[in-house]
């Protein structure tokens, strides 16, 4: 049994002055946890290879998966906040393992050659004004970009779904966080056309947040 | 950053470049760290990598030693050359340098093992920007 637990993994490294910087793990990344942890059979199963999450934030999330999959994957992940890569990188190493952390927009700078296995993305999807997207704002602060969404709170994450199917090996896996106010259904239909079958594994209501997580797959 | 990394990353995003890969490597400060090794992992990758591409960027710092130019035949069964390729894919770690798109001679700088490839909105493609900016 103690094998199939996603164990959370130790940010005692991060303080109080750290998460003025970065996102902290909140209702949104423990759902995500919870619900990769709850099919962690499901990602074994596909023996995943490249794995990479989107936005890591503190690296809570990559760190997790890196430890469960351990040497049979390897891990790497995107932010553009600078601070977020080198969090994540160290709190990898803090807690023995490795995530390959790259600052760039998104997946941007990947090549689109259906080569990841494993996806991973808790996007900023807060409904805000587009504006709020401009990147970083006048004190160089980054962190509104962690939850500032624009429309429907899915700017951000519509850039990447337009082309996750480039992306995505023929065989994989993508766990996506969403609010009810993302249109959970419209996400789902537009995934189809590229060939990924989506479906909600975990949800949660927090104060007013309707949250979900989406498994996407194909070739399963 | 592994030059595991290094393989997967292409700056095709950027305008006017049409292929953006490999990026070429410059390594001012190179750490070569202890990775456990895994036979499987390493088999069952390198149908992923462009091996010429990891073999070029390696050779490029000094660290093919080893590493055949091309992929061995029977390399499922080659522990030698599974051992070669997990070394340079795994435990050859660039702490500074660069990258650089081969075709705009764009730079990014490599500082603390993590490159910096964020751009600014008018160094990428339309295609990339579905929000109106
Ligand atoms: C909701 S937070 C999630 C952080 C972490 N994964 C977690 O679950 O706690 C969203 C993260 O995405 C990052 N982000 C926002 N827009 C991005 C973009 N266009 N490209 C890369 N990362 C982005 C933010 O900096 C932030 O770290």
């Amino acid at each position: 049994m103690g094998e199939e637990l996603l164990e959370t993994p130790d940010l005692s490294h991060l303080n109080v002055s750290d998460y003025e910087k970065v996102y902290e793990p909140r209702e949104d990344t423990f759902l995500l946890l919870d619900a990769l942890e709850k099919d962690l059979n499901v990602i074994r199963s596909l023996q995943p290879r490249l794995c990479l999450e989107v936005g890591s934030g503190s690296g809570v999330v990559s760190t997790a998966v890196a430890r469960a999959l351990g040497s049979s994957c390897f891990m790497m992940a995107t932010d553009l906040n600078p601070f977020a890569c080198r969090f994540t990188r160290e709190t990898a190493q803090a807690n023995k393992t490795h995530v390959s952390c790259v600052q760039m927009d998104l997946d941007s700078m990947i090549r689109m050659d259906t080569i990841i296995d494993l996806l991973l993305f808790n996007p900023p999807y807060v409904v805000t004004s587009s504006e709020e997207l401009n990147q970083p704002d006048e004190d160089g602060s980054y962190l509104h970009l962690a939850w500032a969404g624009g429309l429907k709170g899915r700017e951000v994450t519509d850039r990447l779904l337009e082309h996750v199917g480039k992306l995505l090996a023929p065989r994989s896996l993508f766990y996506l966080v969403v609010i009810k106010e993302n249109d959970p259904e419209d996400i789902l239909k537009n995934l189809s056309s590229q060939g990924f079958q989506g479906k909600t594994i975990a949800s949660r209501k927090v104060r007013n947040e309707h949250l979900s997580v989406i498994r996407f797959c194909r070739g399963l | 950053m592994k030059l595991l990394t290094h393989n997967v990353l292409s700056s095709k995003c950027l305008k006017g470049v049409s292929v953006g890969y490999p990026l070429r490597l410059n390594a001012t400060d190179i750490k070569v760290v202890d990775v456990d090794y895994n036979s499987e992992f390493v088999q069952r990758m390198i149908p992923k990598i462009n091996y010429s591409a990891l073999y070029d960027a390696a050779q490029s710092i000094g660290h093919h030693n080893g590493l055949p130019d091309t992929v061995a035949e029977d390399y499922e069964h080659n522990e030698e050359f599974l051992k070669a390729v997990h070394h340079v894919l795994l435990e050859v770690d660039i702490v500074s340098g660069d990258l650089e798109c081969p075709e705009s001679g764009r730079k990014f700088p490599i500082t603390r093992g993590i490159p910096n490839m964020l751009v600014n909105e008018n160094e990428v493609n339309e295609i990339n920007d579905s929000n109106g900016y």
